[in-house]
């Protein structure tokens, strides 16, 4: 079977107190900075307008500020994929909702105690009544998205994907987020995908 | 592309501990769904299908150390061992583990029984795939009450990129402190076993169970087999935890399914809903069904024999669907009164032998996911 020829766009990295677009960094913050005040001032230096994102719980926010970065606020493809994984799922919140339990359980945590949860709030943001998947591994784990995605265009059910490595724990995160489609600038492969998630300073 | 069936399955749950005893309870319109009075979030308590301790301890004693595992690891241990016995196609080397859940070990959580990382879900399904030496490391789904079935749909898919020969798709989630405080938060508990699609209907009842069902190639001359078809899923796009008013992501993913396998809702012999028993589920539901033109095709949810088992559950429906279509039988949908809900539905009242070829299973979840799947039979 001939595998369709699939690239690798754009791509984004938040990572210590740092925020890259396609291997620029584009915002830096004191890295003594509390995380959730971090959250904050680059939702406030891309300028962004959407209340709702006070209302995420970390991880979500995570994954909302990444995806207006990679795609500058604009998803044009409303077919596009999404496919997202990270090491902790969603155990930040649930630890959150876990303390809550002690005097009276919180509704408003409780709905973030899953790790998809940060998918349903980009499909909302962009209007994206697409495929999801979100699965759980150690480690960022390229071979998986590669030979996921791929059988995911060679059935037709995307021309779009946005893949994420979205990842939180004990204020703790590392970002991962980079577009795949039919064209475009890098081959899609685990050489090239190692490099964007863990670029080597030459 | 490769064609692939589901074959050797198995269910761990209160109606019983291989396929064969669940399949005759649910024939008995047994139910799992009990009264509990043990936690502090419910008062006047409530009901639940939860599996005894006892019953799992006996039956993993047979294959390991209790004092090792965890409740749920043991319950996964379990169906993941009945599906290897029963097969002789299983190889270490070349077979993929897929694990489904939603919170793992999460009754785990804070408490100082077991190392503390196994609360992360990769954790968790190494020990697992240690437990029996899977060559490559196991892959976890966990998208909501979708995660079951949407693992079937990872294994097909890894299958057919060249990943694994075959893979064992295994699925489990407990009735933990955690998740019946966080339903009853949301006053989506009922307070009776739940009563999918009826006009009296309070919400959701909770259920724990695992199981497990090899996905793969089959070419045993003559033999009939039920074939994975396809799967599709889509968004809401609209609300975290409310399901659409719509039903527009469910509609998606139907109509769309149906439109890449060239069937018209009429070949549809049975329809495995999800059908929690909350009031605007259970609605979006009928909406969305009639929308795609199956407000005529024999519909059922097995809510009310097993709870909702959160990440287990559409895996759960997908096996009963495939026995379902292998022996040509359709399952009442328990504990069902009077349709309850705005739309036209054919909900099955009697259980009733038919002929059966080709069959869909939906589900939704939180996160606004909806997935559809088409199951058919066929022979080699």
């Amino acid at each position: 079977m001939m595998m369709k020829k699939l690239f690798i766009n754009n791509s984004v990295i938040i990572r210590d107190s740092k925020v890259s677009r396609n291997g620029d960094v584009i915002y830096q913050a004191d890295s003594d900075l509390e995380f959730p005040k971090f959250l904050k001032r680059v939702y406030k230096a891309q300028n962004l307008k959407y209340p709702k994102f006070f209302k995420m719980d970390s991880l979500s926010k995570l994954g909302y500020l990444a995806t207006e970065i990679l795609t500058n606020g604009n998803v044009e493809d409303k077919e596009t994929a999404l496919i997202f994984a990270n090491s902790a799922s969603s155990l930040e919140t649930d630890e959150a909702y876990s303390k809550s339990m002690e005097e009276f359980p919180s509704p408003s945590l409780f709905v973030y105690t899953l790790p998809n949860i940060m998918l349903g709030e980009i499909s909302i943001r962009h209007q994206l009544r697409s495929e999801n998947l979100f699965f759980v591994s150690e480690e960022f784990e390229p071979s998986v998205f590669i030979d996921y995605i791929s059988v995911l265009f060679q059935q037709e059910k995307a021309e779009n994907a946005l893949c994420g490595w979205v990842n939180l724990h004990n204020n703790d995160y590392d970002v991962f987020l980079w577009e795949i489609a039919l064209s475009g600038g890098t081959d899609f492969n685990e050489e090239e995908l190692k490099k964007l998630y863990l670029p080597t300073h030459e | 592309m490769s064609r692939n069936f589901l074959l050797n399955d198995t269910i761990i749950s209160p109606l019983g501990f291989n396929t064969e005893e669940n399949l005759r309870a649910i024939r008995n319109s047994e139910s799992a769904l009990k009264f509990h009075d043990n936690s502090r979030f419910f008062e006047q308590g409530y009901f639940a299908g939860i599996i005894e301790e006892d019953l799992i301890n006996k039956e993993f004693e047979k294959i390991g150390k209790n004092s090792k595992h965890t409740r749920l690891e043991k319950m996964l241990i379990l169906a993941i061992h009945q599906v290897i016995e029963s097969s002789n196609s299983v190889n270490f080397e070349k077979t993929g583990l897929i694990i489904s859940t939603t919170k793992g070990n999460i009754d785990q959580l804070e408490k100082d029984n077991f190392p503390k990382d196994r609360v992360y879900l990769w954790q968790m399904a190494q020990v697992i795939s240690d437990f029996f030496g899977f060559k490559s490391k196991p892959i976890i789904v966990s998208n909501a009450c979708i995660s079951g079935a949407l693992a079937i749909r990872t294994a097909n898919d890894l299958i057919e990129a060249g990943k694994f020969s075959n893979a064992i798709v295994a699925g489990g989630d407990l009735v933990s402190e955690f998740v019946l405080s966080g339903f009853q938060s949301f006053q989506a508990i009922s307070e009776e076993p739940c009563r999918p699609f009826s006009k009296d209907r309070k919400g959701v009842s909770l259920g724990e169970a695992a199981a497990a069902v090899l996905v793969g190639p089959d070419n045993t001359m003559g033999k009939e087999n039920i074939q994975y078809v396809d799967v599709v899923t889509a968004n809401d796009a609209n609300h975290i935890s409310g399901p659409s008013r719509t039903g527009e992501g469910l509609y998606q993913s139907i109509s769309r399914l149906l439109k890449r396998n060239k069937i018209t809702p009429d070949e549809i012999g049975y329809l495995s809903a999800h059908g929690t028993a909350t009031i605007y589920n259970d609605e979006m539901e009928s909406i969305a069904f009639n929308r795609a033109g199956l407000e005529n095709t024999p519909l059922n949810s097995l809510k009310a024999y097993y709870g909702h088992t959160l990440g287990t559950s559409a895996l759960i429906e997908s096996i009963i669907c495939k026995h379902s279509l292998l022996n040509n039988e359709l399952f009442a949908s328990h504990n069902f009164t009077e349709l309850g809900v705005s739309q036209e539905l054919n909900i099955i009242r009697e259980n009733e032998n038919r002929n059966l070829e080709l069959a869909m299973n939906t589900a939704s979840g939180f996160g606004g996911c909806n997935l559809s799947m088409l199951l058919k039979k066929v022979i080699a």
